[in-house]
């Protein structure tokens, strides 16, 4: 078997892509799916458990209710239909991290089928995504291999398990095939991830953050001949846990599969690992269409029954879309294109509308968080919103502004003292003494000390060379340590050389 | 023996409430009973060596079943308010699971296995402030008709130590025909209560599926198994079932509907004219062929004596019965491979690692599964394996579930002109130890055929003793069977012919009963090995 890889302009010029994907989302209910032991992500091993969670002798399993009405959500904006009866079934497989050595999931009659959703890649193309279904499950619990290399399972010593995520509430979200989104696939396949963490936080059923693992891929991947139609035979790679990582790790698989056909050799279906360190995938385990789970209808819960009123109250509370409601503050705020896509970018479009409706004008949102903010963010690498800048201080800097209070190099220096803790900005203002010099008397004193030391530009203005100006404001700015108001300072130059300005 | 053990439960709580005994002088009887009847039984080398009594526990509970007892004469003394059966004492079925106790659910799996919490039932039990006098055997994982696949040794008859007391709730029946309870808890998935009821003369209810929570019963059969009250009277059995019942929100299939007057149907039957007018459909398919002579002989004298009470006797089919064996055994091993699943060696119970080779965490599991399990219980992991895999499912799980449908038509039908069925509860009467497990275990499964139906329909069955077989002197069981959730109706039929049946023979069936402690001085254990 090659282990080489094509290039990726060469795979597309002799492949098509075919790419599927499973999308498991964990919920942020309160407790488990079945279970009412806490759903919380980072406290010690194996304290949030009951009896339940670890599958002891006896236990029996209680449907969430929260989470199946985060299921109906999920499946309504995923343009779903909501089935009115949906069963649970056990996938039976011998695993540690499975306390039952079975997984309580749906097969063959999901609680949402049949939807599709809309990506639109960076420069505005747009794929549909068919949804071929949306179904509850439980996850897993987690091992840790200790011993032997990088903490894989090979050469361990010996694994420990936390129980702490058996039986979090999952949603596994499957597309249908998607065929012809040809060099576009690895983009496709990033945006599609994007699209369901953002649908999901969006709704507020999970949180959404990947690197804990709250969004999961698995990327399936096929090549089909150029002008052919018949499937190929497909890889699965498992747990790919970043947006980058979806991307690049389609991309590969697209390469490899490229240089095995290539070679006239047979694709295995196989479930592959994806190692961000190498950006490559390795061979997991064999998988065919022949593993047996042995599914069944699960005897010890009852059907999920969902009536017309409930899915419609639901349907009622469901937000707006987040491409419906970029279209909308794209308009609403009059940004170009561009502007917007960097808005978007920079994960900068919430904070903005939040300042939007605080009061403050859009251009003047947009000037902040995408200006000096940003350029703090980026210097002390940290989020927009982490960085202890509100919509709140902008709002207020700009009161400031507007009131000529400061000028905008002040404000700058003031937000620099908020973000570092110094309070608020009129605050900072007052404690630091960063008002405007209005005062005329000491302007004025400032101005003929500025006049007597530069005569020959003072005779300059007063032959009417009204831009000269200019110096005289520049030295009193300067004698005023920049908190004079510019304007005024100006005005007080002309009205004393008697010239109009 | 002592008098006290012959009283009903009925009659030990009035004497209780009358301050004419106390609980501890009641469950100190029951202990002593239990040391003198299942022997050395309690000591587990003893009864590896088959040097036993009855062996129908394989724990006892003293300690904890006395200090319940003297807190309820405490609280009697004192004049406070107590649940009707407080101080009676009761026995539980060791696949359910009980804080402060084992439990083994009889495999060597969970051998040692001390439960971090209380099975629904068990909470209610501790509610009613009943002293739990310990855990009774019973077959491996309820896996079976004759306690004898329990891993810690047979339950013997008390009618007859070289018989078995049936199962799989043998240790169960056999505690309350031994007078080492008065009231019992068993779990019933294909016949577990019904069947070792009438190997032992004793009461075992299958009430309606969902009615009782299975939360903490060992999961055998998920959408078969329900808890069965047990005792010697129907009257007792209604009085515990009403302690029991109810909907419990930790169980999904637990029904919501209200708790029914069992007692009071009970005693209502049991009064003059309490059967007049009742419909009893015989089912023609359970009363005939295959059915030994000294138990159809019982079955038509109960008949007689219904039809004596102004009951009207009507003939129904149930067409698909004949099919229910195999469709249970389907279900119910598919359900069992998979609940079954858990006990791998990693969390708690056995682990075992593999005599040689890697150890790795599939071959722990399987070393430890290989050692842990019985030959039955293995038996029917197989089987369920193989009836869930891919290719088969629609052959063999598939069409049990469709006969299961049928099956619950014909109850359906059936109740359109009875309001009760009857049959015997078994074809024979107890089994001679090691009868049914040498050779073809299809012997012992068909003599479910008779239990396995309401299971597989969900409606509630009761057992009770018909009388004695004249070919053997054995007792022979009746059940009456009703629709879901009319459960009440059985209590009225059941405690109505046991009215007739006690007045015919001068006295309740245990008076025929041989002296236990005799035959247990007399019974050569070493040769019955």
């Amino acid at each position: 078997m090659t282990d080489d890889i094509l290039s990726f302009e060469e795979a597309m010029e002799k492949y098509d892509p075919v790419l599927g994907f499973e999308v498991h989302v964990e919920l942020n209910t309160a407790t488990k799916m079945f279970d009412a032991a806490p759903n919380a992500f980072g406290d010690e091993a194996n304290t949030n458990i009951t009896p339940v969670s670890l599958g002891l002798p006896g236990v029996l399993p209680v449907v969430n209710g929260k989470a199946v009405e985060s299921a109906i959500k999920l499946g309504l904006a995923l343009g779903c239909d909501i089935a009115p009866v949906s069963h649970f079934a056990r996938k039976n497989y011998f695993y540690p991290d499975t306390p039952k050595n079975f997984q309580t999931s749906q097969f063959d009659e999901p609680i949402a089928e049949n939807g599709s959703i809309d990506i639109e890649l960076e420069d505005g193309t747009v794929f549909t995504i068919d949804i071929e279904r949306a179904h509850m499950e439980e996850d897993a619990g987690k091992l840790t291999h200790k011993g032997g290399a990088a903490g894989r399972i090979q050469g361990a010593d010996f694994s420990l398990v936390d129980y702490n995520r058996s039986g979090v509430p999952l949603i596994e979200i499957v597309t249908r095939p998607i065929v012809g989104a040809g060099e576009r696939s690895p983009e496709l396949a990033r945006a599609y991830v994007a699209a369901i963490r953002e649908i999901v936080k969006n709704l507020g059923i999970s949180d959404a953050r990947m690197e804990r693992g709250n969004v999961r891929c698995d990327a399936n991947v096929s090549l089909m001949p150029k002008g052919t139609t018949e499937f190929g035979t497909r890889s699965e790679t498992k747990n790919v846990n970043s947006l980058r990582s979806v991307e690049r790790a389609v991309r590969y698989e697209i390469q490899r599969h490229a240089a095995v056909l290539d070679a006239g050799e047979k694709v295995v279906q196989e479930t592959r690992h994806w190692h961000e360190d190498t950006r490559s995938t390795t061979s997991g385990r064999p998988k065919s269409d022949a593993d047996d789970y042995r599914y069944f209808p699960e005897p010890d819960l009852v059907p999920v029954v969902t009536d017309a009123e409930w899915i419609e109250r639901l349907r009622a509370e469901l937000p707006e879309p987040p491409a419906e409601r970029r279209r909308r503050l794209k308009a609403d705020w009059g940004f170009s294109d561009e502007e917007f896509r960097d808005v978007v970018n920079a994960g900068a479009m919430d904070v903005i509308e939040e300042t939007i409706a605080a009061g403050a004008p859009a251009a003047v949102a947009r000037k902040w968080w995408m200006g000096e903010i940003a350029r703090i963010a980026k210097e002390r690498e940290v989020e927009l919103t982490d960085t202890g800048a509100t919509a709140q201080t902008v709002l207020e800097l700009n009161k400031l502004i507007e009131a000529k209070k400061i000028n905008d190099k002040i404000a700058r220096q003031v937000l620099g003292f908020v973000i570092d803790g110094e309070g608020e900005p009129a605050e900072i203002v007052e404690k630091r003494g960063l008002a405007v010099v209005s005062d005329d008397g000491a302007l004025t004193t400032a101005i003929d000390e500025a006049l007597a030391a530069m005569p020959d530009v003072a005779d300059k203005i007063r032959a009417g060379k009204v831009q000269a100006a200019g110096a005289i404001v520049g030295q009193v700015m300067k004698a005023t340590r920049g908190q004079a108001d510019a304007g005024r300072v100006r005005e007080l130059i002309l009205e004393k050389l008697g010239v109009e300005g | 023996m002592n008098n006290m053990l012959t009283l009903t439960a009925a009659e030990i709580a009035e004497k209780l409430t009358a301050g004419e005994l106390t609980s501890v002088e009641v469950t100190q009887a029951f202990i002593d009973r239990i040391i003198a009847t299942d022997g050395e039984a309690l000591d587990a080398d003893n009864r590896a060596a088959g040097k036993n009594g009855v062996n129908a526990y394989l724990h006892l509970n003293a300690e904890e079943a006395l200090a319940v007892a003297k807190s309820v004469d405490e609280d009697r003394a004192a004049g406070k308010e107590l649940p009707a059966l407080a101080g009676v004492p009761i026995a539980v079925k060791d696949l359910i699971v009980t804080k402060g106790q084992p439990t083994t659910a009889a495999s060597r799996m969970l051998e040692g296995w001390m439960s971090p919490y209380d099975g629904t039932v068990t909470q209610k039990v501790r509610e009613a402030r009943m002293p739990m006098l310990g855990k009774t055997n019973l077959d491996e994982f309820a896996m079976g008709s004759t306690t004898e696949h329990s891993a810690f040794g047979v339950t013997r008859n008390p009618w007859s130590l070289d018989r078995t007391p049936g199962g799989s709730s043998g240790g169960t029946l056999a505690a309350l025909a031994a007078f080492q309870a008065p009231l019992a808890l068993g779990t019933d998935t294909g016949g577990s209560v019904r069947q070792p009821a009438a190997f032992t003369g004793t009461v075992g209810m299958k009430p309606t599926y969902g009615s009782i929570s299975r939360y903490g019963v060992i999961a055998m059969a998920s959408s078969l198994d329900q808890v069965g009250p047990c005792a010697r009277t129907v009257l007792d059995t209604a009085l515990l079932h009403e302690v029991i019942a109810g909907h419990d929100p930790k169980d999904s299939t637990s029904l919501q509907t209200p708790v029914g007057s069992f007692a009071d149907a009970a005693r209502a039957g049991a009064a003059e004219g309490g059967l007049q007018g009742l419909r009893v459909g015989v089912i023609k398919e359970l009363s005939g062929e295959g059915f030994q002579p000294g138990v159809l002989a019982r079955f038509n004298e109960s008949l007689e004596l219904l039809k004596s009470a102004g009951a009207e006797i009507v003939e129904v089919s149930l067409p698909s019965v004949k099919e229910a064996i195999g469709a249970y055994y389907l279900i119910m091993s598919s359900e069992v491979s998979s609940n079954l699943a858990k006990y791998d060696g990693v969390r708690f119970g056995l682990r075992k690692l593999p005599e040689e080779g890697n150890v790795t965490i599939e071959r722990v599991m399987g070393a430890s599964r290989a050692a842990g399990f019985g030959a039955e219980a293995k038996r029917r992991i197989i089987l369920g394996t193989y009836a869930l895999s891919a290719g088969y499912y629609d052959a063999y799980y598939g069409s049990a579930q469709k006969v299961r449908t049928l099956i619950q038509r014909d109850y359906a039908k059936a109740f359109e002109v009875a309001d009760v069925l009857v049959s015997p509860t078994a074809p024979t009467t107890a089994y001679k130890l090691g009868e049914k497990t040498k050779g073809d275990p299809m012997a012992m499964y068909m003599g479910d055929i008779a239990t396995v139906p309401t299971n597989l329909a969900g409606v509630p069955s009761i057992s009770l003793p018909g009388g004695l077989a004249d070919e053997d002197g054995l007792p022979v069981g009746i059940q009456f069977t009703a629709p879901a959730h009319e459960d009440e109706r059985l209590y009225r039929a059941g405690a109505g012919l046991e009215a007739l049946l006690t007045e015919k023979w001068g006295g309740p069936l245990h008076q025929q009963m041989p002296d236990l402690e005799t035959l247990i001085r007399d019974f050569n254990f070493e040769g019955a090995k």
